[in-house]
């Protein structure tokens, strides 16, 4: 793995049928280019939570995954809400998701510490009323 | 034990047949609450639930879990059956309860 590899997904609002494909897409390329089981699943969760908020918290965005030979960074952005206060979100259990989204077993304020959990390094960018951007970094040479 | 040995000791169902069968399944895992799994279901594990729509296969796939087995005859919808086929996972049913479904599965591994 000489040169940088990039995927690109869009992200479509209120699709939540859909919810996982580009996650899946991005975790069997990784399989496919020989990555680690175990960093490849961090990597798999970390962006299916992501995918997931954008889909039931921010109308949609987009996602760019870069492979470079030590580590994966997954990029979310998206033109949603933001978030108010991350530390508050940050907690787990803190959701301000809809009946809806419970009903699908979803929305337990579980996703952003779960994103923490699998990734060696995350940052949020969020402004009120303008959008959000997640950039999450897994290592690939503890492998 | 391996998730073609589950298949063969035919307590289950087979909803679907995965693509890799000949995978060793570790811990058995219950859970309907799909947040919770994604953050605690362990890698190849034997995940039983009641919760059978498509974001349960996207779930399962993810975390990367050897076989799901649906308790109480939940049903699976056509989507979510159309996702198993597509990502190669094992989807077994049982009629029994969760916890008895899993004891069946704890008790052969
Ligand atoms: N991309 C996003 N845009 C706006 N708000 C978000 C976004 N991601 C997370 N949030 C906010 O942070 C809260 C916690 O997120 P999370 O831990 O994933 O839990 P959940 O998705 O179950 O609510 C969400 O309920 C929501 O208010
Ligand atoms: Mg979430």
């Amino acid at each position: 793995m000489g040169e940088n590899i990039e995927f690109k997904y869009t992200v479509e609002n209120g699709e939540f049928q859909r919810a996982g494909e580009a996650s899946s897409d991005v975790k069997q390329k990784l399989k496919a280019m020989g990555v680690d089981p175990s960093i490849v699943r961090k990597v798999a969760i970390a962006m299916y939570e992501g995918e997931v908020n954008m889909v039931i918290h921010a109308n949609g965005g987009e996602i760019t995954v870069t492979v470079d030979p030590d580590k994966i960074k997954m990029v979310l952005d998206d033109v949603g809400p933001g978030i108010p206060d991350v530390e508050k979100a940050m907690e787990p259990g803190f959701s301000t998701a809809d009946d809806n989204v419970r009903s699908l077993g979803f929305g337990a304020g579980m996703g952003l510490p779960n994103m923490k959990k699998n990734s060696d390094n995350i940052n949020i960018d969020t402004t009120p009323g303008k959008g959000t951007k997640i950039t999450m970094e897994v290592d690939l040479k503890e492998a | 034990m391996k998730v073609n040995d589950l298949i063969k000791k035919d307590l289950f169902k087979v909803i679907n047949e995965g693509s890799d069968t000949d995978r060793e399944i570790g811990k058995v895992f219950c859970c309907d609450l799909l947040s919770i799994a994604m953050g605690k279901a362990p890698a190849a594990c034997c995940w039983v639930t009641v919760m059978g729509n498509i974001n349960t296969l996207a779930v399962a796939t993810l975390t990367d879990a050897a076989v799901l087995i649906l308790a109480e005859n939940a049903a699976l919808d056509d989507a979510a059956l159309n996702k198993a086929k597509e990502q190669g996972v094992t989807v077994l049913s049982s009629a029994d309860p969760i916890f008895d479904t899993a004891l069946k599965v704890y008790e052969s591994l």
